[in-house]
Formats: C-alpha cells, structure tokens, sequence
C-alpha cells in the first residue's frame, strides 16, 4: 500500500524576465489502486505537476512537500524517485541514439529492481508485454524512441509501466496524438497493469476520451496551477458537455 | 564555387568570401606543397591554413630532425607467419611524399623505412599488431609502410603507448582487389606530442578502411590521405577521439578522387570532456574532371560533455564534374543532451550510468562499423574509464 501525498506544491519556472509561478498550492493525494484523472486546459500547469514530481530540473519548488509513503521526494534526486517507486509516462518521450530499447529497458529494469533481472524469464516478459501492446519484435532492437511515430512512443511508455511495476504513475497527455485503435491499446496496457498490481495513478489529460477506457475513481479539474474542483467520474461526463469555459470565466 | 576561400589564412574567422575579387583565391587542395626537403617547408607559425587550429608552439622538438632515441623505444611486431617484415629504401613505396614540415621532418629522421608485406591472396587469420612504446618523450621518427598485395585480407593495427616526441609516416598500399582495414590508434601518456601522416593509395577494386582512434597524448595530429590508382575503388576514414582538458586531438582527412567509380565515406566521432579540450577534424574531399561516377560523403560528429571544450570542424568538397553518383558533407557538434539524462533517470538508472549510456549510444554506431573486436571493445572500455565508470555498475551490454 503506497501513498503520494501533495501538499501545497507551489512550483516556478525560469523565463527571460525572471520566474513565472506556473502551481500555485496543490494539494493532492493518490493511493495504491486508485485511479485518478486530471483534467484542465491547456496551460493549466498539469504537465508541469508531472514533471515537478519527476524531478525535472527546469522547475524550482519553491514551497510545499511531496512524499511518497512519508519520505520526502523533494530531496530525491531523479532516479531516486524512480527507484522510490514513481513513473512519469512523458508526453513527449526523449530520442536516446545508439540505446537499445532492450538494453535500455533491461538497464532501467536492473536499477529499479536492484539486480539484474534473470535473463530467461526477462526476455519472455518483455516479448509477452511487447505482444500485449502490439509491438513489433524487432523494436526491441530499435534505438530509444528515435523515429518512432507518436503510437510507438506512447506504446512505449506503457510498456515501461507495465515491465517496471511502479507504486504510482503518473501518465502525462498519454492519450495525445493517439488514433482510436492505438489508443484503446495504450489504455488496455493502463488497464493490465492496474489489473496485475496495486499501482495507483496519475492520468493527466485535456480531453475526456481515454475516461472511456480508463475508468478514473476520482476527477480533479486543474485550472491556473491548482485543482479548483474535485468530484467522481460525473464530473468528467460533465466537463466532457460544458467543457472548461465555466471555470475559466470565473477567472476573468 | 569556392568552399575553398576559407582557406585563405588572411581571410577574416568564419568568412565565406564567395568573391573572388576580394582576394587570389586559393589553388584546389590537390595543389598544397609537398616535398622531401625539410627546407621547403618553413618552421610554420599558427596562422597558415594547414596549421592553424594546432598549438604550433607546443610542438617545436617536431618542427627539427633529431634521431630516434632507439634506446628508449620499442617496436613489436606479431605477425601472421605469412606476413613478411623488411627494412627498405624510404622511396621504395612510393605512396607518400611529404606534405608538411613535420612529415619531410620524420622522413628526414629515419634512413631505412619498415616494410609490412601481406602476400598477394593471403587471408590473415590474425591481425598484424605493430606497437610503438616511448618512455621519456623520447623522440621517435617513424616511418612504416604497409604493402596489401593483391586480392589479399588483412587487418593491420599500430598502437602508440607511452611519452614521445613522435614524428611518422605510414604508407599504406592497397593492392587491386584487395581489402585492408587499417588501424592506428593514439594512446599516448598525458605528455606525448604526435603528429603523423598517413598516405593511402588504393588499387583498383580495393578497399581501405582506415581506422584512427586518438585517445591519449598532450597534442596528436593525424593527417590521412587517400588515392586511388584504378577505377572501382573504396575508402573508408573512420575515426573515434576522445579529449580530456589540456588536450589537442586534430584529425585531418584528404580524399582525392581521380580515378572513375570510386567510393569514399568518411566518419569521425568525438566526445570532449574538461576545460581547453580542444578537437579538429577537418575533412577535404576533391573530386577531379576524370572522377566520373564518384560516390562520397563525410560525416563529423562531437559530443562536448562540459563546459570549456571547444570541436572546430570543417568539411571542404571541391567539385570538378557533376557526372557523379553523390557528394555530400555533414558535421554537427552539440552539448551533452539534459533531457536523455532526465529521461534515463526518470527510468531509476543512476546518472553515472546514463551518462554512459549516452555516450556509449553517441559511439555506438561507429563503434560497430569498426568491425575489429580488439580495437572496438578496448575502445569503450577506455571511454568508459574516463567517464569514471565504476566496474559492475548498471547492465548496459546487449543480449540476444
């Protein structure tokens, strides 16, 4: 049973005239086997929470804690809280030239894990995932998301999730850029690994669309760097009909 | 066009004065000086084009002829039994004249030159290792000649350890039809100064792969040149340097295409790592009138690990007929990438390790074109070393 807890994050960012305050006081709790959505415009910060709790060196925290069954992921370094049980699927996953996706994801594996995972059952892990997902065999022996098209990144990303085995994820616009069929795939993946662990998680996203196949327990609309509306999955059916302008209006 | 302008010494930094009327331009590359005589060459300065980016005054002692100092430098050759080795008249070869102070410096230094023989259709089963070892920045003048003969397959490998003052020539002779992959590889102490050149003549149908991997020594400086004397030849320069603070790593590549339906492709990859490391690569290809059917490209790539490295790449193609196949250039030099670092340790993998995997990953692709396991592992071994790799960290070998 895992808990991350937020606690009045407030997190800046650098811009040429100084720093711009993108989350302004979240408070947020996700435990094992939860599912929970948010939701907000663009702009709203919510990739920016994503990777803050990454550990994303562009951000500066400037006030509030994060922890993670009581230790302090602040004062974690990146891979620590990796280690520590965290997992950012990334919107916009990095090209790593001349990686091996079965190296990389066997290094990722060993360093998680703290031991080299036994090769013969690694092997039938991976290609079994990799089969879930609709991946072709010969990825694997393709470098780390260079000239994959936006489905294989995403795939990809679900494929880490599911070998890792987090204590939470956090999935940052996973369902962007995806047609319907690679979507459904992706969202099966989510749902395998909720299926086959405890992992509670963090689904941030703009559209209501992978609600449909990812069923939130809890729905957190995210507006101007905090949550300013918490409810069940009614409230994305809502958000799906009225969409944002409600909120934002309350801003003008 | 004129590429070519830039190599003008007086022509102002970064200057790509298209205009001929702004000063003579300059002769093709094919037109650069060489000679046997030490005098023809001037005691260079820093400012002419072939020295220019080269820390001149730190190579003085190269710039004089001086014997070798036999007493503290040892040659060992193993050799397939085939392979014959033999002291030979410096002209013997015939493949390489001089083309700077240093060369004709060198070549002035050594009475006799080594003679390499891998017989006409001989496959060697081995490598032939040849490899210097100085003590002392002894001085050393070396000129080595490698004679492929026909239709033979060989692999050669001259290794430099140790502190010198090294002042080379090599030969390489390609025999038609042959395949000869040569490599010479740069492992100096921190204190040794080299400055080699390296003249290839390449028979027809033969191929050369020339295999330059610098990894040690104050300043090296490999100038490689390839010839082709028949049709349906194919060299292949490739090149892996690693600089560390207060080294000077400069590798030089001329490619002469004469001869019709000849194949280049050049490939250097380099990480610099520590203040004032310093690399050069500068790579000339000339395709004359007569090289019709011409295929070539040349690629530079480097990687700066840290703040104050500095990579000067220069890629020069000279066109003399548009009947070719293809004639290209690419050179990039970038920063060590924050966001693959993030990306690796949002994956758990310590930094340490992700550093090497990414450096590995920059090599990967050269390492493998070099296809000498020897060389290859002992390359990425030695780069994993200087990026303070600890033994037994992170799995990062492939498996099946």
């Amino acid at each position: 049973m895992a808990t991350l807890e937020i606690r009045g994050l407030t997190v800046t960012v650098d811009v040429e005239d100084g720093t711009k305050e993108i989350l302004r006081g979240v408070d947020l709790t996700v435990k094992s086997g939860e599912t929970h959505a948010i939701m907000g415009p663009n702009g709203s910060g919510k990739s920016t929470l994503a990777y803050s709790i990454a550990g994303h060196p562009k951000y500066t925290v400037t006030g509030g804690t994060v922890t993670l069954d009581g230790e302090d992921v602040l004062a974690m370094k990146v891979d620590e809280r990796a280690r520590a049980g965290l997992f950012l699927a990334m919107q916009y996953p990095v090209e790593v030239p001349g990686v091996t996706v079965s190296n990389f994801l066997r290094t990722a594996k060993t360093a998680i894990d703290g031991q080299a995972p036994k090769l013969r059952h690694w092997v039938k892990d991976m290609k079994g995932a990799m089969e879930a997902l609709r991946m072709d065999p010969t990825f694997a022996e393709r470098n780390v998301n260079e000239g994959f098209s936006g489905g294989e990144k995403k795939r990809h990303e679900i494929l880490q999730m599911e070998l890792l085995k987090p204590k939470i994820a956090i999935l940052d616009e996973t369902d962007s850029g995806l047609d319907v069929d690679a979507l459904r795939v992706v969202s099966e993946g989510v749902n395998r690994a909720k299926d086959s662990s405890e992992v509670g998680v963090l689904l941030i996203t703009h559209y209501t669309r992978i609600l449909r196949y990812i069923k939130p327990d809890f729905v957190h609309v995210f507006v101007d760097g905090k949550i300013v509306e918490e409810g069940g999955p009614e409230l994305a059916d809502r958000l799906e009909a009225e969409g944002y302008d409600r909120y934002l209006a309350t801003q003008a | 066009m004129s590429l070519l302008a830039q190599k003008n010494p007086e022509a102002p930094a970064g200057s790509h004065s298209d205009s001929a009327a702004a000063f003579v331009p300059d002769q093709s590359r094919a037109e650069r000086k060489t000679s046997y005589a030490v005098d023809d060459f001037a005691v260079p300065g820093g400012r002419e084009e072939a020295w220019r980016f080269t820390p001149v005054d730190r190579l003085s002692a190269l710039f004089h002829v001086a014997p070798t100092q036999t007493d503290k430098v040892t040659v060992d050759i193993q050799a397939p039994a085939e392979v014959t080795t033999s002291l030979v008249d410096p002209k013997a070869a015939g493949v390489l004249v001089p083309a700077d102070r240093v060369a004709a410096v060198a070549w002035a230094g050594e009475a006799k030159a080594t003679l390499v023989s891998i017989p006409a259709e001989a496959e060697l089963a081995e490598p032939v290792r040849i490899t210097i070892t100085a003590t002392d920045l002894a001085r050393v003048n070396g000129h080595l000649v490698i004679d492929a003969g026909h239709h033979s397959k060989a692999t050669v490998v001259l290794t430099h350890r140790g502190s010198a003052e090294c002042a080379a020539n090599v030969e390489i002779k390609v025999g038609d039809g042959a395949e000869l992959t040569f490599v010479t590889v740069q492992e100096w102490d921190d204190d040794a100064h080299h400055v080699t050149q390296n003249d290839a003549l390449i028979g027809r149908d033969a191929r050369l792969r020339h295999i330059a991997v610098t990894l040690g020594g104050k300043v090296v400086r490999v100038s490689t040149n390839a010839r082709y004397s028949g049709p349906g030849g194919s060299f292949e320069g490739l090149g892996v340097y690693f600089a560390d603070a207060g080294q000077h790593q400069e590798h030089r590549l001329f490619v002469d295409h004469e001869a019709p339906h000849c194949h280049s492709n050049v490939e250097y990859k380099g990480a610099l790592q520590g203040d004032t490391a310093h690399t050069v690569w500068v790579g000339d290809v000339l395709i004359r009138a007569s090289a019709e059917g011409t295929d070539t490209y040349e690629l530079n790539r480097n990687l700066v690990l840290t703040e104050g490295g500095r990579a000067d790449s220069i890629p020069n193609l000279e066109i003399e007929t548009g009947e070719i196949v293809g004639a290209g250039h690419a050179s990039a030099t970038g920063r060590f990438d924050d966001e693959q670092l993030f990306y690796l340790q949002a994956r758990g993998i310590p930094e340490d390790v992700a550093r090497r995997l990414v450096v590995r990953g920059f090599f990967a692709s050269i390492v493998a074109r070099i296809g000498v396991p020897e060389v290859s592992d002992h390359l990425m071994e030695v780069i994993d070393a200087e990026l303070g790799a600890v033994p037994g960290i992170g799995a990062i070998e492939d498996v099946a």
